[in-house]
C-alpha cells in the first residue's frame, strides 16, 4: 500500500514571503506567475490549490 | 421421485437461482469474467450441498448436519474474499467505493449463497415428498422470499434528487447555495464553470436524513455516478474529484461532479438509483424513542420528519 501525507499544506505561493511561514514558500510577484507556479506545484505534488485571498495560494494534499 | 432425480433437480434449481442473482449492473461487479466464473462454480457447490442434505436427513444420516455446518463455514469466507479483492482495487480507483460500500457488496455476495443453498434444498424436498413440479414451485417460492428479504432500497425512495447549478464565485465553488470547496487555479475555475454538474439531495423524511448523513453512503453514490458518467480527473488534479457535501443547517447534500459525459438527467437518475447501504439505513423508524420523541418533544418538526405512526410522509414500517 502506498503511504502518503494527507490533509497537509505542502507548499505556498505568495507575493510576499513574510505572509507565509512554516511551509515551503515560493515567491511570485504577479498573478499570472503565481497561477503558473501553483499549477506546476499541484501537478507535481498531486495536491489541490486553494486561494487564501491576499495573494497567497496553498497546495494541499487531501 | 427417487433421491437421485431430486438431487439433480435441486442442483439445477440452485444453479438457476445463482445465475439469476449474478446480474452485472452499473454497480460494476462482477463484470470481470473470472469473477463471474468463480461465482458460478461456487454456486454449483452451494447448490449441490443444499440438494444432497435433504435425502441425507430423510434417511436419518445425522452426520450430514456436521458436513452441512462445514459447508456453511466455507461460504462465510465468501464475504472475506469479496472484501479483500475489492479493497485491493481501491487504491487505484479514481473514485473509490469506500469501505462501507465494499462491506455491503461483500455481505450481499455471502447472502446469495445461503439463498442458493435453501432454494436447492427446498426443491429437493418438494420433489421427494410430492412431485418434481411441486419441487420447482417450492424452489421458486423460497427464491422469491429470499429476493423480498434482501430487497435493496434506493436513494430515490427517501430522498428528493434535484438538479442544481454549479456556481464559481471568485475561488469558491458552490452547488446551489451549498459551499463545496475553494479552487485557487484560474484554469481549473474556468474548467469547472464549463463542465461541472451539480445536484441537491433533500431528505423526504428522517430515514433519508440519516442515510445522507452517512459518509460511506455518499461515497457509494459518487462511485456509482462516476462509474457511468465517467470522471474528468487524474491522480494529479484532485480538484475535479466528485464530492458530496452536507449542509449542516438543513441536512441536505450537494453533489458535485466533473463528468466526461455532461448529462444532467443521467446524473440525477444515477443518484436516485444508488442503493441505500445497510449500514446507512435510517434508524429512526426502528427506534421507539424516535416516535415518542417526535410526538412529544418536536411536534413542529414534521416538515422533514413526520415518520410517526399517525402518518405524515414517513417510510414503510417493517
Amino acid at each position: 500500500m502506498e503511504v502518503t501525507i494527507q490533509k497537509a499544506v505542502l507548499a505556498a505561493v505568495t507575493d510576499d514571503l513574510s505572509k507565509v511561514s512554516g511551509v515551503p514558500a515560493f515567491l511570485a510577484e504577479d498573478d499570472a506567475s503565481r497561477q503558473k507556479k501553483a499549477l506546476y506545484l499541484s501537478r507535481i505534488l498531486q495536491g489541490a490549490v486553494h486561494d487564501l485571498g491576499n495573494g497567497v495560494l496553498i497546495v494541499v494534499k487531501h | 421421485m427417487d433421491y437421485g432425480g431430486a438431487i439433480g433437480l435441486g442442483l439445477l434449481a440452485g444453479i438457476l437461482a445463482r445465475v439469476l442473482m449474478l446480474r452485472s449492473d452499473y454497480r460494476q461487479y462482477p463484470t470481470y469474467p473470472h469473477g463471474y466464473s468463480t461465482h458460478l462454480f461456487m454456486g454449483i457447490f452451494a447448490s449441490l450441498a443444499g440438494a444432497v442434505t435433504v435425502p441425507a436427513l430423510l434417511e436419518g444420516e445425522w452426520t450430514a448436519v456436521t458436513f452441512f455446518l462445514l459447508v456453511a463455514e466455507q461460504f462465510r469466507s465468501i464475504r472475506g474474499m469479496e472484501r479483500d479483492s475489492l479493497k485491493a482495487l481501491e487504491d487505484s480507483e479514481l473514485v473509490p467505493r469506500g469501505t462501507e460500500y465494499i462491506e455491503n457488496i461483500a455481505r450481499v455476495f455471502e447472502t446469495r449463497y445461503y439463498i442458493v443453498i435453501v432454494v436447492a434444498a427446498a426443491t429437493a424436498l418438494g420433489a421427494i415428498k410430492q412431485s418434481p413440479l411441486m419441487g420447482l414451485v417450492f424452489g421458486a417460492v423460497v427464491f422469491m422470499w429470499g429476493a423480498i428479504l434482501t430487497r435493496v432500497e434506493t436513494i430515490g425512495e427517501t430522498v428528493e434528487v434535484e438538479a442544481a447549478p454549479v456556481i464559481v464565485r471568485g475561488s469558491d465553488v458552490l452547488v446551489g447555495d451549498i459551499f463545496i470547496f475553494s479552487v485557487g487555479l484560474k484554469e481549473s475555475q474556468e474548467f469547472i464553470k464549463e463542465r461541472a454538474l451539480g445536484a441537491i439531495l433533500t431528505p423526504k423524511n428522517d430515514e433519508g436524513r440519516d442515510t445522507l448523513a452517512s459518509q460511506g453512503q455518499r461515497q457509494a453514490m459518487l462511485h456509482d455516478a462516476a462509474s457511468i458518467l465517467g470522471v474528468r480527473r487524474d491522480a494529479d488534479n484532485p480538484e475535479f474529484a466528485p464530492q458530496a457535501k452536507r449542509d449542516i443547517k438543513t441536512g441536505r447534500v450537494a453533489v458535485y461532479v466533473v463528468p466526461m459525459d455532461k448529462d444532467q438527467g443521467l446524473l440525477l437518475e444515477m443518484l436516485r438509483r444508488a442503493p441505500v447501504l445497510e449500514s446507512a439505513r435510517g434508524r429512526a423508524r426502528f427506534v421507539r424513542l424516535g416516535y415518542v420523541g417526535k410526538r412529544h418533544l418536536h411536534a413542529g418538526r414534521n416538515r422533514i420528519g413526520g415518520n410517526h405512526p399517525e402518518g405524515g410522509l414517513g417510510g414503510r414500517h417493517r
